[in-house]
C-alpha cells in the first residue's frame, strides 16, 4: 500500500518534472541544506556566537582555513574582529533571515488570501476598497512601504522592548508590504471560479459563504498562492537583508544575514574580505536558488504552458 | 478626455489625503508629542498650555486639516533629533538626492535603449547573448551588495574613485551642487550606477522585448521590401512604436529610482533625503519620517499622474473620441 503510494508519487506529472529539470534539482537541494542548516544550527555549527565563553579575542581577525597565529586555532571561513566563528555565524544568522522570510510570507499570504476571497467573492462596495488600497499600495515600491512600517511600528513599540521585538516588527513590515500580489491574485481567480457550477451548486445546497470559500475556492486557488508565495520568499529574504543591512533590521544582538553583511562592510577597507564575503555569497546563492525554484514552480504550474 | 483627467487627478488627491492621515497619526499616536517637547520638569499646567498652543485639543478632524494645510505650506515641525525645522533639513538635503536620481535616470534610459536596441538586433550574436546573462545577475544582485561590490573594485582595490560622500560641493545659494567640481563629479561615478543598475536591466531587458515584437510584424517587413535603409526601418519605424511601454515603465520607475536611492545612499553615506530618513527610522525621528512620507507620495503620485496623461500624448489611437478610434 505505502510502496504503491510512493510510486505513485514519484511517477505524478509534478515529480516528473522535477526530476527533468536539472536548475530545479539543484536549486532544490541547495535550499534544502541551507534550510537543514539553519534549522539544526545548535547542531551543526562548530562554535555558538552567542555564547561570550566559547569565544576567544585572541582568535580575532583569523583568515580562512589557516591557523591562527596566536592560539593555532583553524576556522573554515574566518573569524571577525571578536573571534567569532564565521560559519557559525552564517548559520545562526541565516536561521534569523529564514525564520523572518518564512513568518512575513506566511502572514502576506494568509492576509492576501483572506482579503482576495473576501473582494472576489462577495464584491461590491467591500471588494472595492479592498482592491482600491491595495492599488495604492502597489504604486510604491514594497521595500519602501516596509521601511515605513518599521518605522511606525518601531515608534509604537515600548523603547526597552524595541531590540526584542525587533524580529517580530520585521515580520510584520515586511509581510504587510506583501500581501496585494495575493490579494489581486486571489481575487482574480475566485472571479473566474464564483461562476462555475460547482460553486453555483453548493451556494444552491445552503452553504454558508464561509464555507464556499475556504472549502470549494480556495483549493482552486492554491497553485497560483503557492508559486506567488515562492517568489515572495526570495524578495522577503532580500528585502529582510536590505532592512537589516541599512540599520533598520535585525539588531546586532540577533545578527540576520543583512546585518552580518553591514558588519563586514566595515573591515573591507582593512583588508578582512571575509568577515563580508562569506555572509553575501550566502545570500546571494539563498536568494538565487528560491527564485530559480519559483521560476521553475510557475512555469509547472501554468495550465497555458502545458 | 477631459473626464479622464478629471478622474485621474482627483484619484491623486484622494490618495494624497489618505497618505497625510497616515503621517498625521505618526504624529498624533506614536509618542505623545508633549512628552517629546518638555522636560522632566514640568508642571500640569504647562502641559494645559502646550497643549493648547499646539492644539491638541480640539477634535481630531480639525487637528487633520490643520496638519493638511500646514504640509501643503512646507509646515512639517520640528525634528526631535536635530531641533531645527524639519523642512529646512529637507531643503538642505533635497539637492543631492535629485542631483544623484537625475544622473542615475538618464545612465538607466541611455544605456537601457541603446542595449536593448543592440541585444534586439544582434539577437543571437555573443555580445548580446553575454550582455543579457549578465542583466539576470544585475537583477537577482540585492542593490546594497551592488554597491560594496563597485566600493571594493573601485576604492579598495583599484583607489581610483572615493567611496563616500559628495565631494566638494559649489554653494548656488538655495542649491548646493556636486557637478561643478572633480570630485562632486567623481563621487556621483559609483552611487550613480549602483542606483541606475537594477533600473537600466529592467529598461533594457524590456525594450528588447517589444523590441523583437515590432520586428516581426507585417509593416516592418513592407517597409525593407520597399527598400528602405535599414537604419530607417530599425530606428523610424520599429523603435519608434516600441517607446510606448518603455515610456510608461521608465516614468514609473522613476519614482523607484527615489525610492531606492535609500539604499544607495546608506551604502555611499551620500547626504540626501534617503540617508535622512533611514537615520530617522533609526531614532524614530516621527516628524522627519512623516515629512519623507508625504515628499515620496507627491513625488510618486505625480509621476504617476504625468505618467498616465503622457498616454495621450504619445498613443494616436488614444486621442480623440473613442468611436472614431475604434472605426
Amino acid at each position: 500500500m505505502m510502496e504503491s503510494r510512493l510510486s505513485r508519487a514519484w511517477q505524478s506529472d509534478f515529480l516528473w518534472s522535477f526530476r527533468r529539470s536539472p536548475t530545479a534539482v539543484v536549486s532544490f537541494f541547495v535550499v534544502l541544506v541551507l534550510v537543514l542548516g539553519a534549522v539544526f544550527a545548535p547542531l551543526v555549527a562548530p562554535h555558538n556566537p552567542f555564547d561570550p565563553s566559547s569565544l576567544n579575542l585572541m582568535n580575532g581577525f583569523s583568515k580562512p582555513m589557516q591557523p591562527n597565529a596566536f592560539t593555532g586555532e583553524a576556522f573554515w571561513l574566518g573569524t571577525d574582529d571578536q573571534g567569532r566563528d564565521v560559519f557559525s555565524t552564517i548559520l545562526y544568522g541565516m536561521r534569523i533571515s529564514l525564520f523572518v522570510g518564512f513568518c512575513a510570507v506566511l502572514f502576506a499570504m494568509v492576509l492576501g488570501v483572506t482579503l482576495g476571497l473576501i473582494a472576489g467573492y462577495s464584491g461590491g462596495m467591500v471588494g472595492t476598497v479592498i482592491m482600491r488600497i491595495a492599488d495604492v499600495q502597489l504604486t510604491f515600491p514594497a521595500i519602501l512601504v516596509a521601511m515605513l512600517i518599521f518605522g511606525i511600528a518601531k515608534g509604537f513599540t515600548p523603547v526597552h522592548l524595541r531590540d526584542q521585538m525587533a524580529v517580530w516588527v520585521l515580520i510584520f513590515a515586511i509581510g504587510l508590504s506583501d500581501w496585494v500580489q495575493f490579494a489581486r491574485v486571489v481575487r482574480g481567480a475566485t472571479l473566474v471560479e464564483r461562476k462555475k457550477d460547482y460553486v453555483q451548486a453548493a451556494s444552491l445546497n445552503g452553504r454558508k459563504a464561509v464555507g464556499i470559500m475556504l472549502r470549494h475556492i480556495l483549493p482552486n486557488v492554491v497553485g497560483p498562492v503557492l508559486v506567488i508565495a515562492t517568489i515572495s520568499l526570495a524578495l522577503a529574504i532580500i528585502a529582510e537583508a536590505t532592512l537589516s543591512f541599512l540599520g533598520v533590521g535585525a539588531p546586532p544582538t540577533q545578527p540576520s544575514l543583512g546585518t552580518l553583511i553591514r558588519i563586514g562592510q566595515g573591515f573591507l577597507f582593512s583588508g578582512e574580505w571575509w568577515i563580508l564575503f562569506f555572509p553575501a555569497t550566502t545570500l546571494l546563492v539563498l536568494a538565487l536558488s528560491v527564485n530559480l525554484l519559483g521560476d521553475w514552480l510557475r512555469d509547472v504550474l501554468n495550465p497555458r504552458l502545458r | 478626455m477631459l473626464a479622464f483627467v478629471i478622474r485621474r487627478v482627483f484619484q491623486s488627491f484622494v490618495v494624497l489625503l489618505v497618505v497625510g492621515l497616515v503621517a498625521f497619526s505618526m504624529f498624533r499616536f506614536v509618542g505623545d508629542p508633549i512628552e517629546n517637547m518638555l522636560g522632566q520638569e514640568r508642571t500640569g499646567a504647562d502641559i494645559e498650555r502646550l497643549r493648547g498652543q499646539l492644539g491638541l485639543d480640539q477634535p481630531f478632524p480639525v487637528q487633520y486639516f490643520k496638519f493638511l494645510t500646514g504640509a501643503a505650506q512646507g509646515n512639517f515641525g520640528v525634528s526631535y533629533r536635530q531641533g531645527r525645522p524639519v523642512a529646512d533639513i529637507i531643503a538642505e538635503r533635497l539637492p543631492a538626492t535629485l542631483e544623484l536620481a537625475s544622473v542615475s535616470a538618464i545612465l538607466a534610459i541611455v544605456f537601457g535603449l541603446g542595449l536593448g536596441v543592440f541585444t534586439a538586433i544582434r539577437r543571437d550574436g555573443w555580445a548580446a547573448n553575454t550582455i543579457m546573462t549578465l542583466s539576470l545577475v544585475g537583477v537577482s544582485l540585492p542593490t546594497f551588495l551592488i554597491g560594496i561590490l563597485l566600493i571594493y573594485l573601485f576604492a579598495v582595490e583599484l583607489n581610483m574613485l572615493p567611496s563616500f560622500g559628495r565631494g566638494e560641493v559649489v554653494d548656488l545659494g538655495w542649491w548646493r551642487t556636486g557637478f561643478l567640481t572633480e570630485s562632486g563629479l567623481k563621487a556621483l561615478i559609483l552611487p550613480s550606477i549602483t542606483l541606475g543598475l537594477y533600473q537600466m536591466t529592467l529598461i533594457m531587458r524590456l525594450v528588447r522585448s517589444e523590441m523583437l515584437e515590432v520586428l516581426r510584424q507585417d509593416y516592418i517587413r513592407f517597409a525593407r521590401a520597399r527598400g528602405l535603409r535599414e537604419k530607417s526601418v530599425l530606428f523610424r519605424h520599429a523603435l519608434k512604436n516600441t517607446l510606448v511601454p518603455v515610456i510608461t515603465v521608465t516614468g514609473l520607475q522613476l519614482g523607484s529610482i527615489i525610492a531606492f536611492a535609500i539604499i544607495t545612499e546608506t551604502v555611499f553615506q551620500w547626504p540626501g533625503v534617503g540617508l535622512l530618513f533611514i537615520n530617522a527610522i533609526q531614532f524614530v525621528d516621527i516628524p522627519v519620517m512623516a515629512a519623507y512620507l508625504m515628499l515620496i507620495s507627491v513625488m510618486f503620485v505625480g509621476i504617476n499622474l504625468i505618467v498616465d496623461l503622457l498616454y495621450f500624448v504619445i498613443d494616436p489611437r488614444l486621442r480623440g473620441d473613442s468611436s472614431k478610434a475604434t472605426a
